[in-house]
């Protein structure tokens, strides 16, 4: 029984292992620097399309 | 001109980045998909309602043009699985830079479905309800593709729940071995 218990809390902190490196490889993703062509893109949108 | 919920979308540029990466795992893929959906958000505007989550609303019309697209190109496009690992690769070292993308490159293995249900709720931060709206599924149909992914990912990693993930040369080797990709 304590076992068990035991396992479950280890799967459970296996998972939040796993998630905690996703979100280091998400992060280092998120971090990086937005390309240019992103704001060229919605500098034309504005230009061309805000209606007043 | 006050309060034009357009004005948001660039801080969201980045976090949709991201997103359509753990999508594609191809950085080109990644930019166009996110071109098109600021493109898209931007002339839909009028479908937001000011107020509520937008990176939500962001990622959902980013998502659906990736499964769109998907379905059209599918069976098409290469395989580049490995492309959101091999570009962790090129970054300056930092501490477990290994480790981390024999991560990524395990995580790019993962169904699509599979990788968006654990890139919401496990990286971004929504909750499964959140995440069920967003990708138009059950919270429990959420919840079981994030466990299901966190299983694999323990599997592909050779990570056991009695051990720890230390992202040992053991787990190293699993990947490597499994997957006969490195080049770093």
């Amino acid at each position: 029984m304590y076992a068990e218990m035991t396992q479950d809390d280890r799967k459970k902190r296996l998972d939040q292992q796993i998630d905690e490196n996703l979100r280091k490889v998400y992060q280092s993703t998120l971090e990086e620097e937005v390309p240019d062509r992103f704001h060229d893109l919605l500098r034309k949108l504005r230009e061309q399309g805000r209606p007043e | 001109m006050r309060g034009d919920p357009r004005d948001e979308i660039p801080e969201y540029l980045a976090a949709m980045r991201a997103f359509a990466m753990s999508l594609t795992r191809d950085p080109s893929s990644a930019d166009d998909l996110v071109q098109d959906t600021v493109v898209k958000a931007w002339t839909n505007i009028g479908s937001y309602t000011p107020g509520t989550n937008m990176r939500a609303w962001l990622f959902t019309i980013l998502r659906n043009h990736f499964y769109t697209q998907r379905r059209r190109l599918r069976r098409e496009t290469a395989d580049s699985e490995g492309a959101f690992a091999a570009r962790l690769a090129e970054k300056p070292a930092h501490d477990g830079r290994l480790a981390l993308r024999d991560f990524a490159v395990a995580f790019a293995q993962l169904p699509d479905e599979q990788r968006e249900a654990l890139v919401l709720v496990g990286a971004s931060g929504f909750s499964y309800d959140e995440a069920a709206r967003m990708t138009c599924v059950p919270a429990g149909t959420v919840k079981s593709r994030a466990n299901r992914a966190r299983r694999k990912l323990a599997e592909l990693l050779g990570l056991e729940a009695h051990e720890e993930m230390e992202m040992t040369d053991r787990a190293t080797r699993a990947v490597m071995s499994g997957q006969g990709r490195q080049g770093l």
